[in-house]
């Protein structure tokens, strides 16, 4: 599309420069406290908020992909003050000012239903399933905003393939992590918790599928999804849970957050599509962070030649 | 409170606090510190103050009655205009960055959608207001034609706040809280009427009762 197309700086860009730990080494880290005052977040931070050891820890070695965009990535700034995470609070900058101490120390996330092996997953366990790569994704919200962020992870379908699942699973339902005393602005939110949300097996195995650990070469900030969530480019952001911990291989389609709120307004596939408005905001444009005016929405974000197969013959104005 | 009310001064004063929003927006802007989205920033702000003033305005009546504050009035129109001038820019901060000032794919957007349209509605109904704000219009109109036009500002006001609670997605905290506000001072306005007419019942037969104050 583009002649001049900008270099592909995007690596050494994100590539942490002040503190680097080799992975071997974070592996051994992650879970004490030792790390965050290694990864330079320095004593007072540590001092303050002893329990939370991963957040903040960076990346090194990660794998380019060729799923990266070239586009101008947003600032880490922003991308951790405009926040969609309504446990902590419904004001863009709600989960910046009230996830700081989110404990996401000994964290599990129990993978289960119709697989072979069903198992919990320590953080260690699932930084270990497949090299980390670094994948600079555009990420479009329901409400027609956008962003452009260095995501860190592995395709989800790493791993599915090791917990096997059954000829029976044909959907997976995601679930995030509720704790009123750690959420207490979840009660004002006005929709249900733990949040769920879900996907078709297909969609699932997609290896635009990520399953997300880091960003801008390090561990999530926890106002977006620490310490693990899925990210999913070619949907709107409310179908890539956050800081999860169960995934479970199912027979039927699951109930998913928004849509048990409002069914005509959030669909279950909710991949992004221009012609199909929301019933009461236009989808046909976007605002990037950033930007002043609206530039145009792409149908499945732009990623259609990776997922646009999955939905031949359905009518994407019903599957909303 | 007479001498305060009606001191030149206190007027310059609530003119300059009601012109603080707006100061504050263009330090934002000159600072770069509106955040993330800073389109959102402005839309969201301009929206609220536009509530706000609305209510601020429709508070006027009420007051002036329940403390026999008659020269509140001085504070009336200013407070209307302020709605206006803050609806204006909150129009503004819609037709430019979302719509990119094309009036066609505005008025298709005003169409299509509800949360817009009854927004829209609101606004419109505002303009005929500010013109006709001056003592000159309600000369030329006559206080009793003046003061039925000038009930538009209830619907603007009910208009504003369904537009607000058709944006949120789930949280309706704040709509609701404009919402029951409006509700509130017009509730007191049909209780005023009712009163009144309750009043008036028994002497309608002699002196016909003419009610001067417009409400």
């Amino acid at each position: 599309m583009l002649i001049g197309k900008a270099p592909d700086l995007t690596y050494a860009d994100v590539t942490p420069k002040s503190v680097y730990l080799n992975r071997r080494k974070f592996l051994r880290d992650v879970g004490i406290v030792g790390a965050a005052a290694l990864a330079g977040k320095g004593l007072f931070d540590l001092a303050l908020t002893p329990q939370v050891a991963f957040a903040g820890t960076k990346f090194s070695d990660l794998v380019k992909s060729p799923f990266s965009t070239t586009e101008k990535q947003n600032t880490f700034e922003d991308v951790t003050h405009y926040n969609n995470f309504y446990e902590f609070g419904t004001n863009k900058g709600d989960p910046a000012k009230n996830a700081g101490k989110f404990n996401t120390s000994n964290w599990k996330v129990s993978v289960e239903g119709e697989v072979k092996t069903p198992r919990k997953f320590t953080m260690d366990e699932i930084l270990k399933i497949a090299p980390l790569e670094e994948r600079i994704y555009r990420h479009r919200c329901v409400e027609a905003w956008s962003i452009v962020v260095p995501w860190i992870g592995f395709s989800f379908s790493n791993l599915a393939k090791l917990v096997e699942p059954t000829p029976k699973a044909q959907f997976v339902a995601f679930e995030s992590y509720f704790d009123p005393g750690q959420m207490p602005e979840a009660k004002y939110a006005g929709i249900d918790f733990p949040y769920v949300e879900g996907l078709r097996l297909d969609e699932a195995m997609n290896p635009l599928a990520l399953l997300c650990v880091g960003m801008y070469g390090e561990t999530l900030a926890n106002q977006d999804g620490a310490p693990v969530r899925m990210i999913l480019p070619w949907k709107y952001g409310f179908k890539s849970t956050k800081s999860l911990v169960k995934i479970k291989f199912q027979q039927k389609m699951p109930p998913t957050t928004w849509n048990r709120l409002a069914s005509n307004e959030y669909g279950f596939y909710a991949n992004v599509n221009p012609n199909v408005d929301h019933p009461r905001w236009s989808q046909a444009k976007e605002r990037r962070l950033g930007e002043i005016f609206k530039r145009q929405t792409l149908i499945f974000n732009g990623y259609g030649d990776q997922v646009a197969a999955m939905y031949n013959g359905m009518d994407l104005k019903k599957n909303y | 409170m007479h001498a305060i009310l009606t001191s030149k001064w206190t007027k310059v004063a609530v003119f300059l606090i009601c012109l603080t929003p707006f100061g504050d927006l263009i330090w934002r802007i000159i600072k770069s510190n509106l955040g993330a989205n800073p389109v959102e920033f402005l839309q969201h702000a301009t929206g609220d103050w536009t509530l706000r003033f609305l209510i601020l305005t429709l508070c006027i009546t009420p007051l002036r009655k329940l403390f026999k504050l008659p020269d509140l009035i001085r504070f009336r129109r200013m407070l209307g205009l302020f709605a206006f001038f803050y609806v204006c820019l909150h129009f503004l901060t819609y037709l430019g960055p979302d719509q990119s000032f094309d009036l066609s794919a505005m008025w298709k957007d005003v169409a299509k959608r509800p949360f817009i349209t009854v927004g829209f509605l609101g606004f419109v109904l505002l303009i005929p207001l500010a013109i006709t704000s001056t003592a000159g219009w309600i000369r030329r109109l006559g206080g009793k034609r003046w003061q039925m036009l000038h009930r538009a500002i209830y619907i603007s006001a009910v208009a504003g706040v369904i537009h607000y609670y058709w944006l949120v997605k789930s949280d309706v905290r704040k709509p609701l809280f404009y919402g029951a506000l409006v509700g509130i001072l017009l509730l007191w306005r049909v209780g005023d009427w009712l009163v009144k007419r309750g009043k008036q019942a028994p002497v309608r037969a002699g002196t016909q009762s003419v009610s001067a104050n417009p409400t």
